[in-house]
């Protein structure tokens, strides 16, 4: 079974899919309006300058979250050659 | 209030349209191609957002109204302008109705994440019209779109279009004059688990709320998704009866561990997935986008601080130096205009009060519009080629380590040039208490007309040229830090203990690089220029001439020089009363004089100091020969006979200008910008009072250290 690791935990290029997502909070309601919901594929595109925030690709286009919100999106890498 | 559904509208009224779309979708531009110049900028009364209307023309002739709405990603509003639009939408407002049809702009590029907010407006029942913009962009992405396909799906009109081109525009004209549009077709089902709160909450929304039956649906769909009611309830609190009704659906839900409100934002997505899967085609892979290639520079650990510095200096420098050529113009032609009244007029008051009060009035707001003009046509340059995303991702990080977000930036940066266009662009911030807390701290930043008062103090502290030119400018600079220091300080404590609130979300799409549309960018910076001059001018205005009231009257008897005149003026009596709380700063009622008068402009402070020393300086504006009033300056003493600018004076009364709020202009824009004088009036008071304690302490302080 594949691990699952936070959103802010992936490496710069990796996709992975969304796993699990936190039900209370409206910054996570939010995200998941963006179209980050549990089954959509992600990629991580790179991180700000000084480290924060995130800038991921999902559903087509370039998404910015800040740590805090990714550190709670759990994902699984997208395993496979 | 609101009227049954029309499809039809009478032979009397032309429907009214509501603009919709997510930010980056091209509906500015869309706006502005289908209004042009008829456009209307106003305030949703109770809120500070802006309320923009214009007109377009149908295929007869007749005027149709379409209301701009602010940009958003989807119904359940997290700031007020997310709110007004859907407030608006449902008919909330009393100042507007509800709009009749909808016009819902999406960005054919990436299409899903766009369907979300069309697919909450077609819950409204309203007939809705699709706009595909950016189909040119989408073509090279490579992605071929079955338009027949989405119409029949969606069972609305769908319009492909290239705002930027102009292409499509005529179409969507065509089918806004139609006399019926269809309701859409488009059926989703509701999950399982929600349907029948959903008819429950809709059926008490109707009963115990007095909603219309398909607003009602909409608001029940809406209170179950976001998961604070009462936000979602805006002004208008939810009925007993329906609190009770949902508050025990949550709790059923809860207790069975089942994600309610994600259920239903799951469920829509499912369904638009679906939808794009049988309507978007990719026909071929797509190489990584010019976008990503010139983000990889512009956002690089290196390069991005180079090219973020090299366009932030382009952006100070043009506002420094490219306004300076038609301010002085400016000047010079206010200061011919009154010549020419002087010498055509005969002496008297009111040829003063037409040359000194009115003129120099005027010519105190005009000489704003060059750095306002040239600030918003490079910030909307910045916005629409999509580089603002990018300055506030990369400058996050540290705007957020005081409670900001990366938004404040650019705002806060424009600001060491002028304050006020500085205030103005803090519009782009969503939060209200992110853009209150940049408004109050903005002044804080050094901005330009302090330079005059600067340079004087430095020249009289540091005469003669044998001093270093290390020194003046390690003075200046030390100036500007205090300023940005003091700014990011009352920021983190504002923000901490004054304005708590949720902590400002920064989620947001970082659009692909577009080549802006010159006409809007202008468009834009028109606008904001002419609400500069209708707003705030006219209470410049006003006071400029209250305040050159106080320098001229009472008047002093027989033919006094300049100097004995304000000596006996209002402001002259000001300066003395001011005199007992400025003497442990140093100052004496002289300097009091000039705090006095500069309040109209920082820099106006040297021309009073001109004058209450009596020092012959050039008319035609407020820049003057320094040294002639540095020498008078040296030599003026207190009735004991010590000095009274003493170098440790001197620099407390820069520090004095870093801090205080000398700026009458300033405390107007930000009364427009928040819709009340509380704001400003605190501003006033918390600036001002910080100038007098830090001067204070330096120079008691340097006092006891022997200065």
């Amino acid at each position: 079974m594949a691990s699952t690791l936070k959103l802010s935990q992936l490496p710069i290029g990796a996709r992975a899919t969304v796993r699990e997502f936190p039900r209370q909070g409206s910054a996570f309601l939010r995200l998941r309006e963006m179209g980050l919901l549990p089954g959509t594929a992600v990629t991580l595109v790179r991180t700000a300058p000084l480290g924060d925030p995130l800038e991921i690709q999902v559903r087509g286009y370039n998404l910015m979250l800040r740590k805090t919100e990714a550190e709670h999106v759990l994902v699984e890498m997208a395993g496979g050659p | 209030m609101n009227d049954s559904v029309p499809q039809a509208a009478g032979p009397g009224r032309a429907p009214v349209y509501a603009l919709v779309g997510n930010p980056n979708s091209g509906k500015s531009t869309l706006f502005n191609a289908l209004t042009g110049l008829r456009q209307k900028v106003g305030n949703y009364p109770g809120v500070t957002v802006e309320k923009k209307t214009g007109t377009t023309y149908s295929q007869h002739g007749r005027p149709i109204t379409v209301i701009d709405l602010p940009g958003t990603y989807s119904l359940a509003a997290r700031s007020p302008d997310e709110a007004i639009v859907r407030d608006v939408l449902l008919g909330r407002r009393d100042d507007i109705t509800q709009p009749d049809r909808v016009i819902c702009i999406v960005d054919a590029t990436n299409l899903e994440r766009n369907l979300y907010l069309v697919h909450q407006v077609l819950d409204l029942g309203r007939p809705v019209i699709l706009v595909l913009n950016m189909m040119d962009l989408a073509a090279s992405a490579g992605l071929n779109l079955r338009l027949a396909r989405l119409e029949h799906e969606l069972g609305i009109p769908v319009i492909p279009c290239e705002a930027v081109n102009g292409r499509g525009v005529l179409e969507l004209r065509l089918a806004m004059s139609r006399a019926d549009l269809p309701l859409s077709r488009h059926y989703w089902d509701i999950p399982a688990p929600i349907a029948p709160a959903v008819s429950e909450l809709q059926a008490s929304l109707v009963e115990n709320d007095g909603k219309q039956p398909l607003i009602a649906r909409a608001e029940a769909l809406l209170l179950l998704t976001d998961q604070n009611p009462v936000r979602v309830a805006g002004s208008t609190p939810l009925s007993a009866r329906t609190s009770a009704i949902l508050t025990g659906w949550k709790q059923r839900w809860e207790g069975a561990g089942v994600d309610w409100s994600g259920t239903l934002v799951n469920s829509r997505y499912a369904t638009i997935t679906r939808l794009c899967g049988e309507v978007v085609q990719r026909t071929d892979r797509a190489s990584p986008a010019l976008s990503d290639r010139i983000d990889r520079v512009v956002v690089h650990p290196v390069w991005g601080w180079l090219v973020l510095g090299a366009i932030m200096t382009l952006l100070f420098l043009s506002i420094f130096t490219l306004a300076e050529y038609p301010m002085n113009w400016i000047d010079a032609q206010m200061a011919a205009l009154s010549d020419w009244i002087t010498g055509v007029m005969a002496p008297g008051d009111l040829r003063d009060l037409i040359t000194d009060g009115a003129i120099a009035g005027v010519g105190g707001v005009v000489i704003f519009l060059p750095q306002i003009l040239i600030l918003f046509f490079f910030l909307g340059l910045l916005e629409s080629t999509g580089y603002m995303a990018r300055a506030a991702f990369i400058m996050d990080r540290l705007m957020s380590r005081v409670g900001l977000n990366g938004k404040s930036f650019i705002p806060l940066l424009s600001s060491y040039a002028c304050a006020i266009p500085g205030i103005m662009a803090t519009r782009t911030i969503e939060d209200p208490k992110d853009r209150l807390v940049t408004i109050l701290v903005a002044p804080l930043m050094s901005c330009s007309a302090r330079l005059p008062v600067y340079l004087l103090m430095i020249a009289a502290l540091l005469p003669g040229d044998r001093v270093p030119v290390g020194a003046k400018v390690g003075l200046m600079l030390l100036m500007y830090v205090l300023g940005t220091l003091g700014a990011f300080g009352f920021a983190w404590l504002f923000k901490r203990f004054l304005l708590k609130g949720e902590p400002p979300l920064m989620i947001m799409e970082l659009p692909p690089y577009r080549l802006p549309r010159m006409k809007d960018v202008l468009l834009h910076m028109l606008e904001r220029a002419g609400l500069f001059l209708r707003r705030a001018g006219t209470i410049i205005l006003a006071i400029s001439i209250v305040l050159w009231f106080l320098t001229a009257y009472p008047k002093h008897s027989g033919s006094p020089t300049p100097q004995a005149q304000i000596a006996h003026s209002f402001a002259g009596t000001g300066g003395r009363l001011l005199e007992p709380v400025i003497k442990p700063l140093g100052f004496d009622w002289r300097v009091g004089i000039g705090l006095v008068t500069s309040f109209a402009a920082r820099e106006v402070f040297v021309s009073s100091m001109a004058v209450v020393f009596s020092v012959d300086h050039f008319a035609g504006g407020k820049r003057v020969d320094v040294t002639p009033l540095r020498t008078a300056l040296k030599t003026a003493v207190w009735p004991d006979g010590r000095p009274l600018f003493t170098p440790l004076v001197c620099l407390t009364l820069m520090i004095y200008y870093v801090f205080a709020m000398q700026c009458m202009s300033t405390v107007v824009v930000v009364r427009r910008e928040t819709n009340s004088w509380r704001w400003p009036l605190f501003q006033t008071a918390y600036m001002t009072g910080t100038a007098w304690l830090v001067c204070l302490v330096v120079y008691q302080g340097g006092r006891v250290l022997g200065f």
